[in-house]
């Protein structure tokens, strides 16, 4: 018996190093996203998984229920370095409120990068990747200014919602690109000008971006540009154009590069979009936390995932592509 | 031989149609004054506030809450509550719009089917609150995530888009001497009346007051009770549905992300509108009146530049108000 | 009231049994109800009072014995069959719609509609005839209220009672049975609700009272039925004998065959 019992031992001692030894090479890296509901979200988690293969990653996902769920995130970066993760991809759904769940993991060794948007105070992650918000405002905002052709602008802006960073981001480069004196992109307030007619919040939902647009026009029927957050925003902009009878005369721009965005440019319906890249995102997360996991070194700072303007009507002296371009490189379907 | 006992002084003059005891005059005037208030306000501070053609918008954008408000008053008088309406409303929109593009359904039965699924999880909420007995807040709690859920899984959380024209035809308008009014608008007019002559006219109607008021007593009496309850969520189901199409045909797509703020929308309108959170008191029109004060505001601040934060104030403020008035009305009534 | 030939039988019950599990509530009870008189049903806690009143009612079903209405056999599987042989029931509770008005309520479940196709297609109330018919019915056992429109929970508790009484008395054919009516009542308010109960048996219906309220009992009832363990111990005659003496029969202290046969009321 013992002898029988010592070479089983064996055996099993000699499979279950190598189970570990196997295990032990494999990085594991979590993703937590505001809501897995979002297209954009969608797209990040694809992008991750597709980096995590190639690289022989174990990805790991989490998301909150809806938009500022902060508690389910908390939750998530919990229970994923008890999963042995060593680096932790975040879209923090409240940028401060995150913080301490945050430093507690870098304390004990994982790597904390923000995908999308910034954490406040933006340091407290190892990392940011992001898109330039106050860019891609400034992108359309020279669009804008090309495409009004030197006509009085009659500007409405329908941004996301009081106090928020990207919103307030997007909308300050959108008036700096188009030649308004704005706030730097650091300040969370939204820019004034006596241009901007009419400021109205759309929560970046499309039946609020119509509400909000068709109130606009009551008190200013004779707009010639909207800004809108996103495209959803700005899909319900159009429509209250259009039931007012006023869309032909006007421009909307907006900020995503989603594929259903991307169609609405090409159907003439949103003049000029900046794309943002979700998917680059994620990836260039996943490579990070691989590269940490087995050489050990970790990423720091600000990268920008890049921005693309894309516009069917170019304007001369503001470098765009065309929606097919658009459509390749689009998110969501 | 003398009278039993001493005469009780009479309220109003009975002049033939039962009328409402002086409590209820109470809840569904506040409403109205609050309504009047406002609107006066916000014509002082804005020159474009007081038009025909304003009136019109704000009509048309508050048409969805105040058709979800009409279910969720039913369900309230019962003396229940149902948080799964705007997830609802959703699921019934993406079932339509997708029915019609994607599976190539004629227009009319598409819109159908799509309020078929809404009135279907009505009947859900109803048979777990009359047959298992559940209170209706947990029902509606799980029927909204479960709404959710399938709503998002069966759209891939994708808009849909080029619908038919029969399904927006309800976005159209027309005109009365230099004003639009959209046909959505009538549409919620129209039900708004039907429901006020069921509720106050018809004997199916006073009874979901009383199973709302003494459930107890309505079972004494011989009142099928559970079989009111059961319609009432299965109407409040089928009256989801039709808001599902308003919101398609004023937007002109399938949203999957529609309706997630609906929910507390309609019940704050009810609540606004008067109608107690116990069951039992209100009147439908206050529903109405709580949808307009709401869309009032949001849209007299728009056009006086302030920001969108203080409509949500002002929201908070005025539920408030309105349930306090509620109590104090109903404690002097005794 | 007591009638010099033999008194006419309204409701009648023999060897009611029922049981719950272990318990037996009522072991063999009879009932016997005449009309045009004010029955009062008194007994302890667990003599088997209340469930003797629901098995009258409708609200149970006895597991043997027989219960005959005007001399016919009659079986009732729920209290709404019960209603619809003509057996109205004033709960303790009163089973009313505080906040609906006192003309909605007297038509609670039973609503009139509007003739021709007002009333059939449309469904529509006929509310003016209710309030009608209401004023008649309360003008009737001389219930002083005038305004029909008036919501049920702004009168006072006895007022209350009287409604809900004229509701019974309104729609009953043959018996009004009243689960405790001044129970929650002060002195002046029992009063009145006392002396509508006497309007209602003057008015040819038969009523059966259930109360703990001896003075009050003493005060209407015609003949006392005695519920003990299960059975009906005795009827007793309250014009023959006292309240002390009754309250021991109820509690078994006194035993009925040691009364002189006067204070029976068989």
């Amino acid at each position: 018996m013992p002898k029988f019992a010592s070479s089983l031992l064996a055996i099993a001692a000699l499979a279950g190093t190598a189970t570990l030894a196997v295990g032990a090479d494999q990085p594991v890296i979590g993703l937590i996203t505001k809501t897995d509901t979002n297209p954009f979200f969608v797209k990040m988690k694809e992008g991750a998984d597709q980096m995590a293969k190639s690289r022989g990653a174990k990805l790991l996902t989490a998301a909150g229920k809806q938009d500022g769920d902060n508690a389910a995130q908390v939750t998530a970066i919990e229970n994923m370095m008890t999963a042995g993760a060593k680096t932790i991809l975040i879209t923090a759904n409240d940028s401060k409120a995150i913080v301490p769940a945050i430093q507690k993991a870098r304390a004990k060794g994982v790597m904390v990068i923000a995908l999308d948007s910034p954490t406040d105070p933006r340091d407290a992650t190892d990392a940011l990747f992001a898109t330039d918000n106050y860019k891609a405002g400034i992108l359309i905002g020279e669009y804008a200014k090309a495409a009004l052709a030197g006509k009085p602008a009659k500007i409405v802006t329908l941004d996301l919602f009081p106090g928020h960073p990207v919103g307030a981001q997007r909308h300050n480069g959108f008036m700096k690109g188009f030649g308004l004196p704005a706030p730097d992109a650091a300040v969370n307030e939204l820019g004034k000008a006596d241009q901007i007619v009419c400021q109205a919040d759309s929560y970046g939902d499309q039946a609020k971006g119509q509400t909000a647009m068709e109130n606009c026009l009551q008190k200013n029927p004779d707009v010639n540009l909207v800004y809108t957050i996103n495209e959803p925003a700005a899909a319900g902009a159009y429509t209250a154009l259009k039931r007012a009878g006023k869309e032909k005369g006007v421009i909307i721009v907006s900020v995503d590069g989603g594929c259903a965005g991307i169609r609405n440019v090409k159907a003439g319906v949103i003049a000029a979009t900046s794309q943002q890249y979700p998917l680059k995102m994620a990836a260039l997360g996943v490579a990070a936390g691989v590269d940490y996991a087995t050489k050990g070194t970790k990423v720091s700072g600000y990268t920008d995932t890049g921005v693309t303007l894309i516009a069917d009507k170019p304007m001369a002296g503001v470098e765009s592509k065309d929606s097919k371009v658009g459509e390749s490189l689009c998110w969501g379907k | 031989m003398a009278s039993v006992m001493p005469d009780t002084q009479a309220t109003k003059p009975n002049v033939g149609g039962l009328q409402w005891p002086a409590g209820l005059s109470v809840a569904v005037l506040g409403p109205v004054i609050a309504l009047a208030l406002a609107c006066t306000f916000f014509a002082t501070q804005s020159d474009h506030f007081l038009s025909g053609g304003n009136f019109s918008l704000i009509l048309q954008q508050v048409a969805v809450v105040g058709v979800l408000a009409i279910g969720q008053t039913l369900v309230i008088l019962t003396g229940g509550i149902d948080l799964s309406c705007g997830m609802l409303m959703a699921l019934g929109g993406i079932v339509m719009t997708r029915f019609a593009t994607t599976l190539g359904m004629p227009p009319a039965l598409a819109i159908l089917c799509g309020i078929g699924v809404t009135s279907l999880f009505g009947l859900v909420n109803g048979l777990l609150v009359t047959r298992i007995r559940l209170p209706s807040f947990i029902v509606t709690l799980g029927t909204m995530n479960i709404a959710f859920a399938a709503t998002q899984l069966y759209s891939g959380a994708q808009t849909v888009t080029d619908l038919p024209p029969l399904m927006t035809a309800l976005g159209d308008t027309f005109s009365i001497g230099s004003t639009q009014f959209a046909w959505g608008t009538v549409a919620m007019l129209a039900l708004y009346a039907l429901a006020w002559f069921v509720l106050r006219e018809t004997a199916a109607g006073r009874h979901v007051y009383a199973v709302g008021n003494n459930p107890e007593a309505t079972r004494l009496v011989g009142i099928a009770t559970q079989r009111v309850l059961l319609v009432v969520y299965v109407v409040a189901g089928a009256l989801y549905g039709v808001a599902s199409l308003l919101s398609v045909s004023r937007t002109g797509v399938g949203d999957p992300n529609a309706g997630q703020t609906d929910n507390l929308d309609a019940i704050t309108a009810v609540v606004l509108g008067g109608t107690s959170l116990f069951g039992g008191r209100g009147v439908i029109v206050g529903s109405l009146v709580g949808a307009l004060v709401v869309g009032v505001f949001r849209n007299g601040l728009t056009l006086m530049g302030v920001s969108s934060i203080y409509q949500v104030l002002v929201t908070g403020v005025l539920v408030i108000l309105a349930v306090t008035a509620d109590q104090l009305s109903r404690r002097g009534a005794r | 009231m007591n009638a010099i030939a033999t008194p006419r039988v309204v409701m009648k019950a023999t060897s009611l049994v029922k049981r719950y599990g272990q318990v037996v509530a009522l072991d063999g009870s009879d009932f016997e109800l005449r009309a045009g008189e004010i029955l009062a049903v008194i007994g302890d806690n667990g003599a088997g009072k209340s469930s003797l009143i629901k098995a009258l009612s409708g609200a149970t079903v006895p597991d043997s014995g027989e219960i005959q209405l005007d001399g016919v056999v009659t079986k009732f599987r729920s209290p709404i069959e019960a209603r619809r042989a003509g057996i109205e029931t004033v709960y303790q509770d009163l089973a009313v719609a505080p906040a609906m008005t006192i003309a909605e309520n007297l038509f609670l479940g039973r609503e009139m509609r509007r003739p021709g196709w007002r009333g059939g297609v449309l469904r529509m109330l006929d509310k003016r005839r209710m309030i009608e018919e209401s004023v008649a019915r309360l003008a009737e056992l001389k219930v002083g209220i005038r305004s029909m429109s008036q919501a049920l929970e702004t009168l006072s508790g006895g007022q209350r009672q009287c409604v809900a009484v004229a509701r019974a008395a309104a729609f009953a054919k043959h018996v009004v049975i009243m689960d405790e009516p001044t129970a929650a009542l002060g002195v002046k308010e029992g009063g009145m609700v006392l002396e509508l109960i006497r309007r209602v048996r003057d008015r040819g219906l038969a009523v059966v009272l259930i109360s703990h309220n001896m003075p009050h009992v003493f005060e209407v009832a015609d003949r006392i039925h005695v519920a003990r363990l299960g059975k009906r111990a005795t009827v007793l005659n309250p014009k023959k004998i006292g309240m002390s003496d009754t309250v021991a029969v109820m509690t078994g202290a006194l035993r009925p065959e040691d009364l002189p046969a006067e204070a029976l009321a068989h």
